[in-house]
């Protein structure tokens, strides 16, 4: 199974939740299938796209978050599993595309490639209750469906090939990713009837 | 029994089982012993009603003594989201979410965790020009009796100056609301770390 295949599965799925999703390939990937402005690329800061989705789900109830891991980024954070069971954010999936490879810095193999290490017992382990492992388009699918219809936090471990694409490239700089994706939030976040709390300080004189 | 770990450096009996759970938050007994200093109850309630009153109600810690009677208060505070981390990296995602979903976060933390949150400080939040206020308890510095937290101590302001985050010292209870406040501002203001630091001063007596 490739991880573009899962990507292509959800990505219709995926127009009305607010996505995460960690560097290199599996951000190109998303890209190349057409960016949104509900996706959020980490292009670095390993590990911490889980932490960002805690922390956007955590107060935006009315959300589905999703985020895109990779083994190689979880392995750096495996805190996160924690955190993450002890406060369950009912709306929070957690896919980690696990190809066994720091693919984006040369392809060389992560500590999952043996099978030895099992990042879902691992999440299971710290305590989430729904966390799956995957390694068919067609399980991938079902398991993603189950945890949209569930409340609750999910994780699943998709096996992937470690394979990616030819070219990168993006047509915005990373700040900008990040001004419009803060946008996109809080235009949905004030739909609901939120306004944006004033900043302390600011008298409105320059 | 006294834990000696590394960000741990007070007598357990200060959180002791007729501390703050059961009856609301206890003030621990001043020692007179000098490298037994106690967290100041006064003081601590003065930087949480400082968070509070910078209209903050969305905060990120990991637990460390001098920060113990603050985030005791923010457990028991209905109004406030506290999220206790594994490690203080995380910490920067977290602010990184709440920032995205336009609440005001604080993240608080030892300066040894300030640390241990560097690359996420640096290849999140300043890459992406997303702001953040953090509280730091600066360990290891004037007066400091434990020898383990010395060289975090000596290091932290070189780190924060090579970084380029704006540092503050708070070291007067009676200052120190608006100084988080301004703090607050100024990371909002510049998309940019700040650093509010919880001195010796005002954090024990």
């Amino acid at each position: 199974m490739e991880r573009v295949q899962c990507l292509e599965l959800i990505y219709p799925e995926i127009e009305d939740k607010l996505v995460v999703t960690i560097m290199g390939a599996c951000a190109q990937e998303l890209y190349d299938l057409g960016h949104r402005e509900n996706f959020f690329y980490l292009q670095h800061a390993m590990g911490l796209a889980s932490s960002i989705g805690l922390g956007l789900a955590n107060h935006l109830p009315h959300e589905k978050v999703i985020v895109l891991d990779g083994d190689g980024s979880a392995l750096m954070n495996l805190g996160t599993f924690t955190t993450l069971a002890r406060y369950r954010p009912r709306n929070l999936l957690h896919i980690i595309f696990d190809n066994g490879s720091l693919l984006s810095t040369g392809g060389f193999e992560s500590h999952t490639t043996s099978g030895v290490t099992d990042l879902a017992a691992i999440a299971r382990g710290a305590g989430i209750e729904h966390a799956v492992d995957v390694d068919s388009p067609m399980a991938f699918g079902e398991a993603f469906v189950e945890a949209m219809e569930r409340d609750d936090l999910g994780v699943i471990v998709a096996r992937v090939d470690a394979v990616g694409p030819d070219n990168y490239g993006m047509d915005f700089a990373l700040p900008e990713n990040a001004f419009r994706f803060k946008r996109c939030v809080q235009e949905r976040r004030a739909a609901t009837g939120w306004t944006a709390p004033p900043m302390p300080g600011h008298t409105g004189a320059a | 029994m006294v834990f000696t770990g590394c960000r741990v450096t007070q007598p357990v009996r200060r959180f002791g089982t007729t501390g703050c759970r059961a009856s609301g938050i206890a003030r621990p007994e001043p020692s007179t012993h000098p490298s037994r200093m106690t967290v100041s109850y006064e003081n601590s309630k003065a930087v949480f009603d400082g968070i509070k009153a910078a209209g903050i109600r969305s905060v990120s810690a990991l637990p460390e003594t001098w920060l113990g009677l603050l985030l005791q208060r923010a457990e028991d505070d209905p109004e406030v989201d506290l999220i206790q981390v594994a490690k203080e990296e995380e910490a920067v995602g977290i602010a990184a979410g709440a920032y995205f979903a336009g609440e005001p976060h604080i993240l608080l933390m030892q300066n040894h965790g300030f640390f241990g949150a560097m690359n996420g400080i640096i290849s999140l939040a300043q890459l992406y020009s997303v702001p953040l206020c953090m509280l730091i308890a600066v360990r290891g510095h004037w007066g400091e009796p434990y020898p383990w937290h010395t060289r975090g101590g000596i290091v932290t302001e070189g780190l924060l100056q090579a970084l380029n985050i704006p540092y503050h010292h708070a070291r007067d209870p009676a200052l120190v609301a608006k100084e988080i406040a301004e703090a607050y501002t100024l990371s909002q203001s510049s998309l940019s770390p700040v650093a509010l630091l919880l001195t010796r001063d005002l954090m024990e007596v």
